[in-house]
């Protein structure tokens, strides 16, 4: 299922208009399969408008971005690829279940899916733990307890690509650690690919890759060794600032 | 993956799981739906006490609510429906999953068409039979006028709500689409005492075939000519607005 080339995400020139503003400058990069990339930068930094681009959902985009071997946005990717927003995309006025019912619908449709179907539900409620909410409202739920219905809704189908847009915002650092232990099964057990954004720094040490960005631009594409490694530094938080110095400066003898 | 989770055009498992899921969440709104079910009773009952002395007039007002109200309704249920779920990020997750455009149109109007079924049921039969709506021809006509009319208001709720950045503007929309059709669809004034060019207006307005078609029940017993044409404009006013309505749909937005 993969490209020849063996990786999951694949962008040349990758170029995003939004309005007059261009919001990715012909980006390269490349996501590996079966491993965490993190995309990390500040927030208005394009992050959103990568991960929509990847996905399929966002207009104007220029370059070339292969994922999974078919372009961004092929329908035959629509089953494939799991998404959450940042905001989380349930529906407040049905219970956990049912928004989940329906999204399981949506993707195996039909009386002959209905075991699956369920067993799908049952699964991804336990993996984001909230069985013992099912039956509450999507409304009535916490913030960070509504994230997990969202993420729940990507799991649902076992994408072979993960999109998650800052998944771990606002959640306590318990269920944090277990949703990024969630992740590396993932990863290890059904080799999902995920690619996941985040504005803070200590989840990069986390990921297996990353992807720093700044205004619309990748600033390095490493694994967190490598990086701290170049940069000399003890953090990745102190490697990024490192590369954004490093880049102004650039700038400022170009001038 | 199998063949089944392809999208197509029409889905009929996935078309009926979305009118399922609008379904679901009417049920958790109790109020809205005492609402949908109620107003209209009490509104036509309240017109039959305003035309105590005249119930020619009740006759014609009423049988011409009864098929503008389901278009009311379930415009404004439907411009709100699919607005909130253009904001809350929903629609973009259902684009991006295999699911058609026609599929979520489709279960969108299954599930508004079958309220509207349970809501012309009561306003029709509270009408007909507690009311003395005096009709020359069947009620179920008047049942099937109405649901068509409701299937409109359906189509043309999704449409606007394409255009509505906020339920502010949503809501505005009801006066501006509906009582210019409510004022020239021969409710007031029969459209042929019109000037003409306000009557050529009104001929290119479905409501007027709406209300045009509950006369033709109310005055004959059969079913006329008229009545088959006034009801295929209705309902292909509905469906040409409903796939115009899928084309708002968009995967791709900046």
């Amino acid at each position: 299922m993969m490209n020849s080339s063996g990786v999951a995400v694949e962008a040349r020139g990758l170029t995003v208009q939004r309005g007059s503003r261009t919001v990715l400058r012909g980006l390269d990069f490349t996501v590996e399969p079966g491993r965490i990339t993190g995309l990390l930068g500040p927030s208005g930094c394009g992050k959103s408008t990568l991960m929509r681009a990847v996905v399929g959902t966002q207009a104007k985009v220029t370059g070339t971005l292969q994922v999974l071997g078919s372009p961004a946005g092929h329908p035959s990717l629509r089953p494939r690829v799991g998404y959450v927003t940042q905001a989380p995309s349930v529906y407040t006025d049905l219970t956990v279940r049912q928004n989940l019912d329906y999204f399981a619908a949506v993707l195996r449709p039909g009386r002959a899916h209905r075991d699956t179907r369920r067993d799908a539900v049952t699964r991804a409620l336990t993996e984001v733990d909230l069985t013992s909410h099912e039956d509450a409202l999507a409304g009535n739920l916490s913030g960070g307890q509504r994230t997990r219905v969202s993420l729940a809704v990507a799991l649902l189908g076992t994408p072979d690509l993960l999109v998650l847009d800052e998944p771990t915002v606002g959640l306590d650092p318990v269920l944090r650690r277990d949703l990024w232990q969630l992740f590396h099964t993932l990863a290890a057990e059904r080799s999902t690919t995920l690619l996941i954004s985040s504005h803070v720094m200590d989840e990069a040490e986390r990921c297996h890759r990353l992807l720093l960005m700044r205004e619309g631009e990748i600033l390095a594409d490493d694994t967190p060794d490598a990086l701290r490694t170049a940069a000399g530094t003890d953090t990745v938080e102190e490697a990024f600032l490192h590369l954004v110095d490093a880049a102004a400066t650039r700038k400022e003898n170009a001038r | 993956m199998s063949g089944t989770t392809a999208t197509a055009p029409l889905n009929p498992a996935r078309t009926l799981a979305t009118a399922a899921r609008v379904l679901r969440q009417l049920a958790h709104d109790p109020r809205t739906v005492g609402l949908l079910l109620l107003v209209p009773v009490l509104l036509i009952t309240l017109l039959r006490y305003v035309f105590d002395g005249s119930p020619r007039t009740f006759d014609s007002i009423g049988a011409s609510l009864l098929g503008i109200f389901p278009l009311i309704t379930m415009f404004l249920v439907t411009s709100i429906a699919t607005l909130r779920e253009r904001t809350s990020g929903t629609l973009e997750r259902l684009l991006a999953m295999p699911l058609g455009k026609g599929d979520l149109i489709a279960g969108y109007a299954l599930a508004f068409g079958a309220v509207a079924v349970l809501q012309s049921l009561l306003a029709t039969g509270l009408s007909v039979w507690a009311l003395g709506l005096d009709v020359m021809g069947s009620p179920w006509l008047l049942l099937l006028v109405a649901v068509l009319d409701a299937l409109l208001g359906t189509a043309l709720g999704l449409f606007v709500s394409a255009f509505a950045a906020s339920e502010f503007q949503a809501v505005q929309f009801m006066p501006a689409v509906i009582f210019p059709q409510l004022l020239l669809c021969g409710l007031f004034i029969p459209r042929d005492q019109m000037a003409p060019l306000l009557e050529a207006i009104s001929d290119v307005l479905p409501m007027s075939y709406a209300v045009d078609g509950m006369n033709e029940v109310l005055q004959h017993t059969d079913i006329t000519g008229d009545f088959v044409r006034d009801i295929l404009i209705v309902a292909g006013c509905a469906l040409l607005v409903l796939a115009l309505g899928a084309a708002t749909l968009r995967r791709r937005t900046a």
